[in-house]
């Protein structure tokens, strides 16, 4: 098949962008959408120019480094698949396919299709883990989990950080990912002692890094490549709720720390 | 001159020998220990876990990685499982079994001391992951479930759905993303170790490259932990992620690191068949599968080309259940992978230029219904669909062997330090734990067992009983490893020539799969050890690097790597025209049994061979550290 490209140009963070044109020639519709990306990169080193940067590692969606916006759709056209696992029979010959990265005021351009996504670490950083350091864990069985319970935590614990939920969502908003993490952990027994001191943090470092706020659109869910349910943004803002009203009764309490 | 390879595994009977080495081992006072700056290059399962425990320990930490994020590293892919001797189901399983289960499976080619120690661990570490909060699958009752994994005839692997490794690697990057909030961690991201420093014949720095800035440095400390992976990627096609590398390991080897069993890599009997010339990498189907799924290929070369529906039960042949009836699909990757060569081969295999198996669950399904399949599997099955096009649910896989995992690496002794004092190495980079052939579910265990329980303890040690001088940025030795760096940047960016990084690294995977693959013969790695040379040659003639170094230049980090693969290549050819025997996953067709199975020589072999690097255009020198085996007795390895 022949596809014409339209592929987002960015040589550096402060340098200008814009859409430029490339021929994609015979690609197999076998082919996975970075692989075309591969097929039109050797052509352009072929001629000494610079390919077209973009992230990728795994090339099996679960590293979360791949990601693009295709056709204005995040990770393109196939639902619950990261754009490494896109494959090229999900595209017609002859089509014009517009490619550009990440677009969130928390996610800034590095070059082409890479984009800077520290700030989800950060997030993680805040809060989202438990406590523990290594040595001295009580025997696992000791910890019953209810099977429901384990498979639910797993269900949220199988995002892959790719920040596919920011760039669709119009507020560029952190909420899938970070409801998330919370409720992988807030799901275990394991998460209790931690729950809701580390809603209140993972929630605040979304603010600071300029994530926007949840208007609940629900396309988050629609580009999550790994199907990550919306319902766990509600469980993050009830969380939030009894975290903010704890934590005034404590400073209440406490007279305050500052 | 000769490395010195001292094992230092500790006197004693074996279930003894960590508990009195720990308690030999000298301590830094708690207070000291902030004055210690540790370097982690990688943070997979063994450098996220030992970035994140040396920092709660106290020590100054800095970890490396060249994702954007240290939790994409490539341990985040790993599926099946992890092992551990927790004997959870009853079913006869201890840590003496585990240890011989590991030994056996590495064909005898493994240190006993080392294996003991992380059967030992292995239980510690499912304790640990359960208390980060690792969702790992569960039974009804609330206890933790278990699946079975090759070369195992109990039931000791503990898993997170297809997606193990993910969880793993999250409990670590949670614990490293704690430490670098508390400030004992400090992460650099998107950079890449080139070099390692060594000053007075010690490890104490690295230099790295700033991938977004280009910048190159130097960065400096106490002590160096190299977990950087595997590499597979020597081969081009292989399972590992795109980025995985053999460039710090390689970098060190060059500054007097011993390379321990270049040539033991393992190819896996269960990923997707190549489709095309087009293939960047190679997708893996855990070997969890073989749990439910039966091997098999049509009897008559004339079926192979019909689709697998119409060949009758009568007309197929289960293989491996035919040659290892105790086993049976469970066999060790090594022996499973081989059968399905051969059976390929022979003219029978399927799909596209018959390089191909069935993995078939239709069994299983009726036995225990779609649900339940879908239920264990459902994400592979997912996967697999979406690569082929086709639905396992309902045609049977078609599955090939593919490179996966190296079991070589940087020679270590018990405390995981190489030959250069102050130079650890964890994971999946050293050689330490798997002899010849690695069992699956073991690599998680290992990467663990270093990260979390060994080095923190065995750094300890080598700080605690090491007098450090000083060093810093202006040293000769600082300066001219900066140098060298910027020279070869420099050099690769300067040749402009017309071929691209990937058409080399294609080559060279090609070489190395033809003649360094399944199947080894003195013939072929001779004439490898010429092509590759030549390929070398022509590669620093011809590349094309465009763009410069001072920015994102994704195609110059892949030629760095390729230009290490193509020395690393000759090497492991040696190591396999060398190693007159077959065992594990080195099988040269010159030493087979009668029935074609490997066949060792323990009374020539029995030896870990550590090449030293000997200066460019010079020939490596062995040595040899010999293995000896005081609780075991060897054997042939049978699986029938
Ligand atoms: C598809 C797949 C499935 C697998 N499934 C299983 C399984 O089910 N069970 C099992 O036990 N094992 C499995 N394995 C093997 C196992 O995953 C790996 O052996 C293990 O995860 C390796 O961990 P590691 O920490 O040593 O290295 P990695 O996880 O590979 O981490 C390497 C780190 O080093 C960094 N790095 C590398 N080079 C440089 C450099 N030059 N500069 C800076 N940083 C660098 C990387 O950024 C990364 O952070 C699987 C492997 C594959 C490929
Ligand atoms: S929630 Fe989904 S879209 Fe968002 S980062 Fe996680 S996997 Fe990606
Ligand atoms: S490259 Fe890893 S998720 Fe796509």
């Amino acid at each position: 098949m022949q596809l014409t490209l339209k592929v987002w140009r960015q040589p550096g963070p402060n340098a200008e962008g814009g859409l430029q044109e490339y021929q994609a020639t015979d690609i197999s519709p076998d082919m996975s959408f970075l692989e075309m990306l591969d097929v039109v990169n050797e052509k352009l080193i072929e001629r000494g120019e610079v390919p077209i940067a973009f992230d990728h590692d795994c090339r099996e969606g679960i590293c979360g480094s791949c990601g693009m916006m295709i056709n204005g759709v995040a990770h393109g056209p196939m639902k619950g698949t990261a754009t490494c696992q896109l494959h090229m029979r999900s595209f017609k010959d002859g089509d014009t396919v517009v490619i550009e990265p990440w677009r969130a005021r928390a996610f800034p351009v590095i070059k082409d299709l890479v984009v800077n996504r520290g700030a989800l670490d950060r997030i993680v950083a805040a809060g989202g883990y438990i406590s523990v350091s290594t040595g001295g864990a009580k025997d696992a069985n000791s910890i019953p989990v209810p099977k429901v319970d384990a498979d639910r935590s797993m269900d949220a614990a199988a995002c892959i950080g790719c920040g596919a939920c920011v760039a669709a969502c119009p507020n560029g908003s952190a909420s899938l990912f970070t409801s998330a993490k919370l409720s992988h952990l807030g799901l275990l027994p394991q998460g209790q002692p931690e729950r809701y001191r580390r809603a209140l943090k993972m929630v605040a470092q979304m603010d600071i890094e300029s994530f926007g706020g949840c208007t609940l659109f629900g396309e988050c869910q629609e580009a999550c490549p790994k199907e990550i349910s919306i319902d766990f943004i509600s469980r993050m803002n009830r969380d939030f709720l009894v975290a903010s009203v704890r934590a005034q009764a404590d400073s209440a309490r406490s007279g305050g720390d500052g | 001159m000769a490395v010195e390879l001292k094992s230092r595994i500790p006197a004693g009977p074996l279930p003894e020998k960590w508990d009195r080495h720990r308690f030999e081992m000298k301590l830094v006072n708690p207070a000291n220990k902030r004055k210690y700056t540790v370097i982690v290059v990688g943070s997979g399962l063994a450098g996220g876990a030992a970035a994140a425990t040396l920092s709660e320990l106290g020590y100054n930490v800095r970890c490396y990685c060249y994702q954007d994020s240290p939790r994409r590293a490539h341990s985040i892919a790993a599926q099946g499982g992890i092992n551990a001797a927790k004997n959870y189901q009853n079913d006869g399983d201890s840590i003496q079994r585990l240890f011989y289960d590991t030994i056996k499976g590495g064909d005898f080619r493994s240190r006993e001391g080392n294996v003991y120690r992380l059967a030992q661990i292995s239980v510690n570490i499912i304790d640990q992951c359960v208390a980060q909060g690792v969702p790992f699958a569960r039974e009804y009752g609330g206890l933790l479930a278990n699946r079975s994994f090759g070369g195992a005839q109990v039931s000791r692997t503990f898993y997170a759905r297809g997606q193990t490794g993910q969880q793993l690697l999250l409990g670590a990057y949670q614990a490293l993303e704690k430490e670098i909030h508390r400030g004992g961690v400090k992460m650099f991201p998107r950079t890449e170790m080139l070099d390692l420093i060594v000053v007075n014949g010690r490890a104490r720095g690295i230099v790295v490259r700033d991938e977004v800035t280009g910048k190159i440095e130097p960065h400096l400390a106490d002590a160096v932990v190299l977990a950087t992976g595997g590499y597979g990627n020597v081969f081009y096609l292989s399972t590992n992620a795109k980025g995985c590398n053999a460039t710090a390991i390689w970098r060190a080897h060059k500054r007097g690191a011993a390379f321990a069993n270049p040539c033991f890599t393992q190819i896996h009997p269960t990923c997707i068949p190549v489709a095309g010339e087009h293939q960047s990498k190679l997708t893996l189907m855990s070997e969890s599968l073989r749990n439910d799924g039966r091997v098999w290929v049509p009897k008559r070369k004339e079926d192979a080309g019909k689709s697998p529906l119409d060949v009758p039960e009568q007309d197929r042949d289960y293989y491996l259940e035919r040659k290892y009836p105790s086993f049976g699909n469970l066999s060790p990757r090594d022996i499973a992978s081989r059968a399905a060569k051969e059976v390929c081969d022979e003219g029978r295999g399927v799909g596209p230029g018959g390089r191909g198996v069935y993995l078939d669950f239709a069994d299983a399904i009726k036995r225990l219904g779609e649900n339940a399949i879908r239920e264990r599997y459902g994400n592979l099955f997912e996967m697999y669909q979406r690569i082929t096009d086709e639905n396992p649910y309902k045609v049977p896989m078609r599955i090939y062997p593919a490179v996966h995992y190296t079991m070589g690496g940087l020679w270590v002794d018990y405390n995981l330090m190489s030959n250069i004092p102050g130079l650890h190495v964890a994971g999946e980079a050293n050689f330490s734990d798997h002899g010849a052939n690695r069992l699956g579910a073991s690599a998680l265990m290992q990467g663990l067992a270093d990260g979390y329980f060994v080095l923190p303890n065995t750094l300890g040690d080598y700080l605690g009983s090491t007098k450090l001088e000083p060093v810093n940025v202006d040293d000769a030795a600082v300066k001219s490893a900066v140098a060298e760096v910027a020279e070869r940047t420099r050099r690769l960016l300067a040749v402009k020539g017309k071929r691209t990084v990937a058409s080399f690294h294609r080559e060279l995977g090609r070489i190395m799969w033809e003649y360094c693959g399944m199947a080894r013969s003195a013939e072929g790695l001779r004439k490898a050890l010429e092509l590759i040379p030549a390929l070398r040659a022509e590669f620093w003639r011809d590349v094309m690097v465009p763009g410069e170094g001072a920015d994102l230049n994704q195609t110059l980090e892949h030629a760095g790597r390729v230009a290490d693969f193509l020395e690393l290549g000759e090497l492991m050819c040696r190591d396999a025209l060398h190693r007159e025997e077959s065992c594990g996953g080195h099988f040269r067709v010159e030493h087979q049994t009668p029935d074609g199975e490997a066949k060792r020589d323990d009374e020539h072999f029995a030896y870990v061979a550590a090449w030293e690097y000997a200066g460019e255009g010079q020939a490596p020198i062995l040595n040899k550290e010999p293995l000896v085996y005081e609780n075991i007795k060897l054997s042939q390895r049978s699986y029938k």
